[in-house]
């Protein structure tokens, strides 16, 4: 606990960076899913080729992938980018199906009334698909979420500095209370997206709200 | 035989107080004979169905099966006794139509080769084409499943059926075909069964005796279904049991033998001079084997009768059908004259609407003592062997 | 400097296909470590979803092992290392800790598979089997079981992926396998080395998945699986009035590779 209030600065420090680090691949991750997840519900064979594609990606493991796209994309292995592009690559593996799920769950009745009543097919899709799947898309972000937060730490193992230093650092110094003081800080990291996610789909859909 | 003596179902409502399901519910429902259950939502009566199987078990009152009590049979003996059959189907979606219907003789032990077999017949029997039992059941279409759940639950020729709205799930053409066939079933196999509804007319049409239950799980009547639309005991079973109840009792009314009016017929391709020498102005047409086909109007004639000028619209009475089908064969006639036909599906005559209602005024005199005769000989087979 | 020439010049170097730290040798390892996780972890979790599943009690103990993935896989190794290492000798204080991680990891997928497969089991399925005469038993095996195998497989094959992949991270705490050559090479900075073994781990990873999605094939009954004559479109379109989003949530976030990736 001493430990943990002497070193404050830091903590937040790194939460910092980890925050960066988890959260604005789950931005990318979703500005690049919600068309892709789109897409697949166009086409079955579309479908298949996408959830198959982003599957394959999903299955890579995380240590491998941070070392294996600084050759392929010509970084240094430092870099952060690394880290992002890769926590980017997890959350469109993870969000496609959501939200390709999400907009497949649309009561088939109301998307036709909207055809009725003369929507475009991107029309259509912002004014009712979009928002009528944003509880399940916002599910599928609350899993990537927890996950990246967890995945990025182990970029601690190439040096990338975020919460997973402490991990490491108490490790390597056989310092048990650095460890727990990272894993904490972790979960409470991925407490804070988690909520901070749940408290935008609620102002995002009012609807949901009513029945009670 | 199925009995209830003084059944009671209760619930905790998990704050100490208890809602009654079912109250003090006694009932018998004959041998070889179909009990139907009828009643709005949260009448109990799905409760009740599922309290002789024990799905679930009363909180008091005994239920027998052939004066055997139900709550001292070993639980999977009791079971494997008695044909359940529900709305959905309840199929295995990993298992073949064909092992679906094997289920319970290979639970008894049967051997493999002899469920099969046995299995084959029924899925025939119940009308499904027997190249469909290698299929899954997602593979079937809602009235084809439910088929199946009756094959089901036949395989180990149970003495006793349950069934709990089986055939709502599907569209009423299909529902339709459904209850005929499971009567035409039920002629073959005299089952002890206990059919749960909330559709009245599926009460009235499938019951050789009917109970109308009210919310609260209480017996309201216990009837034929000619008494229960002759004679509803309250507001609340007139009301449940509905409009139009007049007519609809006609159909348990067997029609009389009645003068029937013989009728110049002629065929696809008599000629118009032929068609107007008869001298009325609708003329029957009827088929090779005299069997009625519909009404043309001799004005519409030119040249000679063709199938595009045959009137459809009139229903076809039997002459061992009902009051009802003769009242209505008249009423839907375009001639006025209702067309009956002999058991062959031959033309036998005409009827006309002020003909069959003297004989609905003269019935309705004597309905009480035949509905009395009636109800004492369904409680004279009831009583205990 | 890492270029596909020497990558290639790792891979056919006879050297690097030999002994205690040969390819063949660490290969081996990592499919015996997660060979053996998986074991155990199938041993304990599948009676307890199935358990779960069948008798609607406890479901908490789904929930809480859901909400357990949160924790930081390294910063689990690391406590559960650091706990356990001294209660051992010899090398076994490096694999008993692993191993019970990479068990504790791989148990909230196959739990959650297990029993949201025979929580997904239609009622009707179900109340008939009941309602024929089935035991318990005859209902959790002929039934629920059958019924469940997707959604089980999927949490099996996302398990699966889990322990490759922490299997991997665990050379930092000093067990074999491939992860070997990303933690060497990193402390010898032979990046070639690491690009090698994430090479493999990553071939390893998606074999595992091909050949899991293969089980499936052989598995699940063609009836829920939906193989052939035109059994998916009709499944769904029944199915479709209970298909809510949260459920089609729930099979994504278990394994994101959930479907065919054939």
């Amino acid at each position: 606990m001493t430990w943990a209030l002497d070193h404050l600065d830091q903590i937040f420090t790194l939460a910092g960076q980890h925050a960066w680090l988890a959260g604005l691949p789950l931005l990318i991750g979703l500005v690049i899913s919600v068309p892709l997840g789109w897409l697949a519900t166009r086409k079955a064979w579309l479908r298949t080729g996408l959830l198959t594609v982003t599957g394959l990606l999903y299955t890579i493991p995380s240590l491998a992938l941070f070392i294996l796209l600084p050759p392929l994309l010509g970084t240094k292995v430092l870099d952060p980018a690394n880290v992002i592009i890769a926590m980017s690559i997890y959350t469109i593996a993870l969000l496609t199906r959501t939200v390709a799920d999400g907009l497949s769950a649309v009561d088939t009745s109301t998307r036709q009334a909207a055809v009725a009543m003369g929507y475009s097919t991107f029309g259509r899709f912002r004014a009712v698909d979009l928002p009528l799947a944003i509880p399940v898309v916002a599910a599928g972000l609350r899993v990537a979420a927890v996950s990246n937060v967890s995945i990025v730490s182990v970029a601690s193992l190439i040096g990338i500095s975020q919460l997973g230093y402490f991990l490491t650092d108490g490790y390597a110094r056989s310092f048990p209370t650095e460890v727990w003081v990272g894993i904490v800080a972790c979960l409470l990291l991925a407490l804070v997206f988690d909520l901070v996610i749940q408290l935008l789909a609620r102002v995002l859909t009012p609807w949901t709200r009513v029945a009670a | 035989m199925i009995r209830f003596e003084g059944v009671t179902k209760k619930y905790g409502d998990g704050s100490g107080g208890e809602s009654i399901a079912v109250n003090n519910f006694s009932l018998e429902a004959p041998t070889g004979r179909i009990t139907v259950l009828v009643g709005p939502s949260g009448c109990g009566k799905t409760t009740t169905l599922r309290m002789v199987n024990r799905m679930i078990d009363p909180t008091s009152g005994v239920i027998t099966i052939d004066d055997r009590n139900t709550a001292d049979l070993p639980l999977a003996e009791l079971r494997r006794g008695i044909g359940y059959v529900i709305q959905h189907a309840g199929l295995f979606p990993h298992r073949t139509v064909l092992d679906n219907v094997t289920t319970v003789p290979r639970l008894l032990g049967t051997d493999k080769k002899t469920a099969r077999l046995r299995a084959m017949e029924l899925i025939e029997r119940v009308g499904l084409d027997p190249d469909l039992a290698k299929r899954y059941p997602a593979q079937l279409s809602g009235g084809q499943q439910q088929r199946v759940g009756v094959a089901r639950a036949l395989a180990a020729d149970p003495p006793v059926m349950l069934m709990d709205e089986p055939f709502s799930a599907v569209d009423p053409v299909v529902r339709e075909q459904l209850q005929n066939e499971f009567l035409r079933l039920q002629s073959e196999l005299g089952k002890t069964i206990l059919f749960v509804t909330h559709d009245i007319d599926e009460a009235v049409k499938l019951g050789d005796q009917v109970a109308v239950l009210r919310v609260g799980g209480t017996l309201a009547q216990l009837a034929t279904p000619a008494q229960l639309l002759a004679d509803p005991v309250d507001d609340f079973v007139a009301g449940f049991v509905g409009r139009d109840r007049g007519y609809r009792a006609l159909q348990f009314a067997e029609a009389p033998e009645l003068e029937l009016t013989n009728e110049p017929t002629v065929t696809i391709g008599t000629s118009a001079s032929e068609v107007r020498a008869v001298g009325q102005p609708w003329v029957l047409c009827v088929g090779d084997d005299g069997e009625p086909m519909g009404w043309v109007r001799a004005g519409a004639v030119s040249g000679e009768v063709t199938r595009d000028l045959l009137q459809r619209g009139g229903t076809v009475a039997s002459t061992a059908g009902s009051l009802r089908a003769l009242l209505d064969a008249a009423l839907s006639s375009p001639s006025g004259r209702g067309v009956v036909a002999d058991a062959d599906g031959r033309f036998a005559g005409t009827i006309r609407a002020s003909e069959v209602v003297p004989v609905i005024e003269a019935r309705q005199q004597s309905v009480a003592e035949r509905e009395d005769a009636a109800a004492s000989a369904l409680q004279g087979e009831a009583t205990p062997a | 400097m890492i270029t596909f020439a020497t990558v290639w010049a790792w891979f056919t170097d006879p050297a690097n296909w030999q002994g205690a730290d040969g390819v063949p040798t660490r290969m081996l390892e990592h499919l015996k470590f997660t060979g053996i996780t998986l074991a155990i972890a199938l041993v304990i979790a599948v009676p307890i979803g199935a358990w779960v599943g069948h008798s609607g009690r406890m479901r908490w103990l789904v929930t809480g092992a859901n909400a357990a993935r949160a924790i930081p896989t390294l910063g689990l190794l690391f406590a559960v290392s650091m706990l356990v290492s001294p209660l051992f000798t010899s090398s076994l204080a490096f694999t008993v800790p692993s191993i019970a991680v990479l068990v504790l990891l791989a148990i909230p997928p196959l739990l959650s598979g297990t029993y949201s497969g025979i929580e997904s089991v239609d009622p009707a399925a179900r109340d008939a089997a009941r309602g024929m005469g089935m035991s318990d038993w005859e209902v959790l095996t002929r039934v629920e079981l059958p019924c469940a195998m997707p959604l089980f497989l999927s949490g099996l094959r996302s398990a699966t992926l889990q322990v490759i992949a922490t299997a991997t991270i665990a050379a930092s705490i000093s067990l074999g396998g491939l992860g070997r050559y990303l933690i060497d090479g990193l402390a010898s900075q032979d990046y070639v080395q690491m690009v090698a073994g994430s090479i493999l781990v990553a071939l390893l990873a998606l074999v595992a998945d091909l050949v899991l999605a293969l089980l499936e094939r052989f598995a699940v009954s063609p009836g829920i699986s939906g193989r052939g004559q035109g059994v998916a479109r009709r499944r769904r379109l029944r199915f479709g009035r209970g298909g809510d989003a949260a459920a089609s949530v729930k099979n994504s976030t278990d394994a994101p590779l959930g479907a065919d990736p054939a």
